[in-house]
């Protein structure tokens, strides 16, 4: 049957199980838009093209499922840019589609002309431009399969105006052909006998969890692992939930702000698994100091990232939850007790030192607020955040019983991620509870998408936690900069009021007891609703590794008489 | 050391910038790229020279397999290989000049193709050694202009380069599924 480009779009759009189209119209885009009323597919106006991005994402990361946006050409595509690069940092599979000007235009700078894919290049990890019509069946397919295979990321289509019109003979390929695209999978079998050999003679182990665990669905295996090896487990920003933080294997988020407890633990080992995680320089601290003696394993799909930060023993190049299920019965069962046992005294001596062991002084502390959400919610919730202090307090302390729960810009550090994925997640799950931990400046970045959380009458609560500064610049100025605060004090508007524009019910909370009431009363409205947290100006995350310090070189939280 | 990779890459609009944006942006350094047609309409050749232990060609290589463009690559340095660079160089030549010019050029089995008044054209075609020794030679009489093509590789015999590789469908057999032509190696999504 013959089609037009536009209407191919979402034929293979609905074939690929797409329910939800985050986007904003726009001249070049127009057929696309038009030709969707004909589809089943539920479009989601944001107000602005960055926050449809970001909802694609927080959608794909809530769900496992892919995030679509669409943006008209131009200045709707660039529009894209920030939130494609914070997909492609944190391996999120979103496609972005963006009209682009009739394709004998191309090359001319017509209006609204930008040349996408150019851009998009060492942001995505593939990208199309389609001038025909003919072509549109085949490059969805392959952009679907690109973005949710392998390492996942985001994946492009630049969608001439005349293809979206042309008609076509709309044929659906059943096969795709990539020749050069062939993810790993099982890891060769002689190199997972070396490794079985390291975890042998291992005497202080541990593991490495990143978000590699969640994209494959390993936490199974991963605690199949660690408890028939005693293991334990720290985890990144990203793989939290891996494994539950309350296991008795866990030692929770590792890094810059990890527990003190788990960067001790790396920096003793004498054997690193790391499964699914790069090195990032935020959980490395200085290369040079890094694990001085640690054996390291390196289960890994992208064998790019093999040998990139730091040079590893063995790499297992494959799908993380194939080669553990291959991995797994080739191990014996093993004790670590006496290593067990000296990082247990490393968590008593944090807990000692933690916000969570002071007496209530009648200030409001974001650390606080965050732990009584937690108890509120029953650790259960969706919680997506902005990037900052609230950020590293939300990983730290709303602990994460189960995977695909935390939603946070990591790679990219993306302030402003937080109300649009949180928007996109509750598309994921209507049924669950969805909070957005965010901070005044990363609020503010985005927070025209209140407007799209009431059209949609998304349930999204939204816990601002102000303390009237660019928190975590501050924080450094404070560590670094001789408490010079340059460019980080920040005046907000009136949240409440804000929010009451918006005809979305609010709350300011300037004292630890009205945390809970407030939390409950969100909680008992439906829709949106906007909390202020009247915070602590000046309050630091610890412990903090200095950027480029060793890792076991943390500046502690100090102890209150 | 020095290292001879080729590409095998799909014969597409843009993969050359693909290619060349992937170098940039890692930071890697390139001696010389040449790319061009193969026996197959679908796909193009790239012959890659850089500088770099093994560790530097792997990071390369895994970061080129990334490229979804690109189908396979070889390591060809220490292998049984055939490599050729093609240059042409102006060197200027008083008339006098031009027959000690084509002794030199014939020991290395190069020639003069083109003769103007005042300079000749040499064509030199061989391994990178041979085409430096001929313009060690050549450089006293005065190279007015040099052009190379870049070095393009082949494998002797049947033999494939080294992969280091493990992924790109060795699916833990250590096989590599490009033993196959790559046309036929098309897969079905899930
Ligand atoms: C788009 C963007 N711009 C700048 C930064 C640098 N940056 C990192 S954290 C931060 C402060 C965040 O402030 P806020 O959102 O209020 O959170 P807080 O740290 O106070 O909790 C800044 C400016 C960034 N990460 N992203």
């Amino acid at each position: 049957m013959k089609k037009t480009g536009a209407e191919i779009l979402w034929e293979c759009l609905v074939r690929e199980g797409v329910e939800v189209a985050f986007g904003y119209p726009g001249g070049a885009i127009m057929p696309v838009h038009d030709a969707m009323l004909n589809y089943p597919v539920h479009h989601v106006l944001t107000r602005h093209e960055q926050g449809a991005a970001h909802m694609a994402d927080g959608y794909a990361r809530a769900s496992g499922k892919v995030g679509v946006a669409l943006a008209t050409s131009g200045p709707g595509a660039t529009n894209l840019v920030t939130g494609i690069a914070t997909a492609m940092m944190d391996s999120s599979p979103i496609v972005c589609i963006t009209g682009q000007v009739p394709a004998h235009l191309i090359g001319g700078d017509a209006f609204q002309e930008t040349d996408v894919t150019g851009i998009t290049l060492p942001i995505t990890k593939h990208n199309y431009l389609i001038t025909r019509a003919d072509e549109v069946a085949q490059v969805v397919r392959e952009a679907f399969h690109i973005a949710r295979s392998g390492r996942p990321g985001p994946v492009l289509i630049d969608f001439c105006k005349n293809a979206q019109i042309e008609e076509t003979e709309f044929v659906y390929p059943e096969k795709i052909a990539l020749p050069g695209y062939r993810p790993p999978t099982h890891a060769p079998v002689a190199d997972l006998e070396k490794a079985v050999e390291l975890i042998e003679q291992a005497e202080r182990p541990v593991i490495l969890a990143g978000h590699g665990v969640l994209m494959s669905g390993a936490m199974k295996e991963l605690q199949m692992l660690a408890v028939k090896t005693q293991t334990p487990v720290a985890m990144t920003l990203l793989g939290l939930g891996a494994i539950p933080a309350s296991h008795e294997l866990s030692l929770g988020m590792m890094g810059m702000h990890g527990e003190a407890y788990a960067n001790n633990a790396i920096q003793n080992a004498d054997l690193l698994i790391a499964l699914g995680m790069r090195f990032d320089d935020r959980v490395t601290g200085n290369l040079r100091t890094y694990a001085p003696r640690a054996r390291k394993i390196h289960v890994e799909i992208d064998p790019s990232e093999v040998h990139k930060n730091v040079k590893v023993d063995v790499p297992l190049i494959g799908d993380l939850k194939t080669v553990l299920i291959d991995l797994i019965p080739m191990l014996d069962e093993y004790e670590h007790e006496s290593w067990l046992g000296q990082i247990a005294e490393w968590k008593q001596e944090s807990a000692e030192r933690s916000i969570m062991a002071w007496p209530d002084d009648g200030r409001l502390y974001t650390a606080h607020a965050i732990r009584a959400l937690w108890e509120a919610t029953d650790g259960n919730s969706i919680v997506a955040t902005g990037v900052g202090q609230h950020q590293m307090w939300a990983a730290q302390y709303y602990t994460f019983e189960h995977p695909y729960r935390l939603i946070t810009s990591g790679g990219a550090g993306t302030m402003g991620f937080g109300l649009p994925a949180a928007i996109g997640a509750w598309f994921a799950h209507q049924d669950k509870e969805v909070w957005l931990i965010d901070g005044d400046g990363s609020f503010q970045m985005t927070q025209a998408e209140l407007s799209t959380a009431v059209q949609e009458g998304a349930n999204v609560k939204i816990a601002i936690m102000n303390n009237q500064f660019l928190g975590m610049v501050r924080q450094w100025q404070e560590f670094f900069f001789d408490k010079r605060y340059a460019a980080t004090p920040l005046t907000g508007p009136d949240f409440v009021k804000i929010a009451d524009a918006h005809g979305i019910p609010a709350r300011r909370i300037t004292e630890p007891d009205q945390v809970f009431d407030a939390i409950a009363f969100a909680q008992k409205t439906t829709g949106p609703v906007v909390l202020e947290f009247r915070v602590e100006k000046e309050e630091a995350v610890y412990p903090m590794v200095p950027s480029g310090a060793d890792l076991d070189d943390m500046i502690r939280r100090p102890v209150r008489q | 050391m020095q290292h001879t990779l080729f590409a095998l890459v799909e014969n597409k609009p843009g993969v050359l910038n693909r290619v060349a944006s992937l170098f940039r942006r890692r930071n890697f350094n390139i001696e010389s790229l040449n790319v061009g047609r193969t026996e197959s309409p679908d796909v193009s050749r790239m012959t890659i020279v850089m500088e770099g232990n093994e560790v530097d060609v792997s990071i390369v290589e895994a970061n080129l397999y990334k490229l979804v463009n690109v189908i396979d690559v070889q390591d060809v340095t220490n292998q049984p290989a055939v490599t050729r660079d093609l240059a042409l160089i102006k060197v200027r030549a008083k008339p006098e000049q031009r027959s000690e010019i084509a002794n030199l050029v014939s020991i290395f089995r190069a020639k003069i193709v083109d003769v103007a008044p005042e300079t000749v054209i040499v064509e030199i075609t061989g391994t990178e050694d041979k085409i430096e020794s001929l313009l060690e030679l050549l450089r006293p009489l005065g190279i007015e202009e040099m052009v190379r093509t870049g070095q393009v590789a082949m494998m002797r015999g049947t033999g494939s380069g080294e992969r280091r590789v493990p992924s790109a469908g060795s699916n833990g057999n250590g096989k590599s599924a490009l033993n196959s032509p790559p046309s036929a190696s098309s897969e079905t999504a899930n």
